[in-house]
């Protein structure tokens, strides 16, 4: 499968980040390029495969769950110590609501 | 004895016999790296007073009588783990200026073992890479060089580049890395050191900047094979941090170096045995092999054979995980702000998404975006994940058979900083050896086993079973003690 110029600004703006237009066929090409590689996947037999999710080994555990508990807390200003923006106990971001 | 030559545990039998201060070792090391890293571009930030003045309470706890396990041991730490009060960058201009308020479970349990860090190390950009090009501060050079070519400048491999530079030109003891799809053995094997990528879970990634959440493990790299397990033994443990931190006691693995290969039965994948593959890569594989079985080993030829399909498996997972874990670098919360004076939020997302990320980056965010958008997830993503389960029974099957697995741990020696740069799947091949731990949760470990013609380190790589690291370190120990590799790169303090 390869993808037209549409659909990599499109995958661009879900991805969030922005594409001048001259940038737009070199992407493409790349992408499709791996895509191409990738397309190898579809020869191999998966019917009846459990997907694997996570990435413990076979016969560990993927995930422990814990006790839905509040662990932490109380630290605004460490949380807030690296914002490009602070307005008092706030993130500030450009005007959303007008 | 020149401080900078000492091995991780030669220095601290050094230390505990009074021979020598973790200050008069901070100072060797920082004489070092002022001299080369302008040249090597090894370290990203030198924390040169903090390390100092971490030496000096290190001195005072030994001769207090309190000396860890590591007490006074200078160490160069990957600029991926968070260190508080210390900028940590994931070699990204995204994360410029970012100054974590906490401290990382493997960097902190360094810490509490008496270590000392000299700084943060370089890495291709979030650990994205296999050359250390793509970091934003710059490339590493490797501090070894081809015999007929010695201006060429090579690159150290990546992403952990900068930790391997740093081992391999004596500017730290040893050295944290994390590896995704073979980011601490590719670059182990291309500066001729040890490294080991434990199993899925053995190391907690609380503090680790994520890329790839199922594939992310933390690991060291050292001059030796016992140096990496006395580096792991203390980077090790449970984590109530890290949801996918394994609950298991971490084993003596410097006790498992020591112990005889005899017995033993070592797999040899015949997928592996790539077209086109170097003969001296494949010399030095059978080499390898030979000096296990004159030490009793038993070599068993095995298949693998869904090894063909783990790189493009890797090419889905990996970018999908990646989508969504940089999902959070959004110029809001912390990192680079890029804005127009007329800027929505979703201007300003998109403009420091694009300013803030380096062009491999982008590209994997797009791949993994694409693959886990609506239509596609099914064809590309899920079936991903099916072959990954493929790859993992391979291993389960293989585990009846042999007790540990050897391979190369890569194609071919240090390439040149130029080359393979055009084409993105050129560059991912170099994984094609490592790659399989990573998918299948197993511990893998690089040891330096021979030079090429023109003189670079080659290595061969050792997988184990789950949580059986110790078979990785008595086999790579083993090989390590046939190959007697003593070459040094030109590069060195």
């Amino acid at each position: 499968m390869s993808l037209d110029a549409a659909t990599v600004k499109r995958i661009a703006s879900l991805a969030r980040i922005r594409l001048e237009e001259e940038e737009v066929g070199r992407m493409q090409a790349e992408i499709n390029g791996i895509l191409g590689w990738i397309e190898q996947l579809r020869e191999v037999d998966t019917d009846g495969v459990e997907p694997m999710a996570g990435g413990a080994p076979a016969g560990q555990p993927a995930m422990r769950m814990r006790e839905d508990a509040v662990t932490d807390g109380g630290i605004a200003d460490a949380v807030l110590a690296n914002a490009p923006d602070r307005q008092g106990d706030y993130f500030g971001v450009p005007k959303v609501v007008e | 004895m020149r401080p900078t030559d000492y091995t991780l545990k030669g220095a601290l039998e050094a230390l505990a016999a009074g021979e020598t201060t973790s200050v008069a070792l901070t100072e060797a090391f920082l004489d070092g790296i002022a001299r080369l890293n302008p040249r090597l571009n090894a370290y990203i930030t030198v924390t040169a007073e903090k390390a100092l003045e971490a030496a000096r309470a290190s001195d005072a706890r030994r001769a207090a009588g309190q000396a860890g396990p590591l007490e006074g041991a200078p160490l160069a730490i990957k600029d991926l783990f968070c260190t508080a009060g210390v900028q940590t960058t994931a070699g990204s201009r995204i994360l410029g200026g970012f100054v974590p308020p906490y401290e990382s479970t493997v960097t902190a349990n360094l810490l509490r073992d008496g270590a000392v860090f000299l700084g943060k190390v370089n890495l291709d950009e979030f650990a994205m890479g296999s050359s250390n090009t793509t970091s934003a501060s710059g490339p590493v050079e490797n501090p070894w060089s081809r015999a007929n070519d010695p201006d060429t400048r090579l690159v150290p491999g990546g992403s952990s580049g900068g930790s391997a530079a740093a081992v391999a030109a004596r500017l730290a003891l040893g050295a944290t890395a994390t590896d995704t799809g073979g980011s601490i053995r590719q670059p182990a094997a291309f500066c001729g050191i040890a490294g080991i990528k434990p199993t899925y879970g053995r190391c907690s990634r609380f503090g680790i900047v994520a890329f790839a959440s199922s594939l992310d493990q933390a690991g060291p790299v050292a001059r030796t094979v016992e140096d990496c397990a006395i580096l792991l033994k203390s980077m090790s443990g449970f984590d109530p941090r890290d949801a996918t931190s394994a609950d298991l006691p971490v084993p003596d693995f410097a006790a498992a170096c020591a112990r005889p290969v005899k017995g033993l039965r070592i797999g040899v994948p015949r997928e592996y045995r790539l077209d086109g593959m170097a003969p001296e890569i494949e010399a030095l594989w059978q080499q390898g092999l030979q000096w296990l079985r004159d030490q009793g080993a038993e070599t068993v030829e095995i298949s693998l054979p869904h090894t063909k399909y783990a790189l493009p498996t890797y090419y889905i997972v990996a970018p999908a995980e990646a989508s969504s874990n940089l999902a959070r670098y959004d110029g809001v919360r912390f990192g680079l702000r890029e804005a127009a004076k007329d800027s929505d939020l979703r201007d300003l997302y998109e403009r420091s998404r694009a300013k803030g990320f380096g062009a491999e980056v982008r590209r994997r965010i797009m791949i993994g975006t694409y693959v886990l958008s609506a239509g596609y997830y099914d064809a590309y993503y899920l079936k991903a994940q099916k072959v990954r389960a493929l790859i993992r029974r391979d291993f389960e099957q293989a585990w009846g058979k042999v007790d540990a697995i050897v391979t190369p741990a890569t194609p071919s020696a240090a390439f040149g900083m130029d080359e393979r740069q055009d084409d993105p799947v050129t560059m991912y091949l170099n994984d094609v050896f490592t790659v399989t731990a990573n998918l299948a949760g197993l511990p893998g470990l690089a040891v330096p086993a021979g030079l090429d013609a023109q003189g670079l380190p080659l290595g061969l790589q050792v997988i184990g079973k789950p949580f059986d690291e110790e078979a990785c370190f008595t086999v790579g120990a083993a090989i390590e003690r046939a190959a007697n590799f003593t070459a040094l790169p030109g590069i060195r303090a």
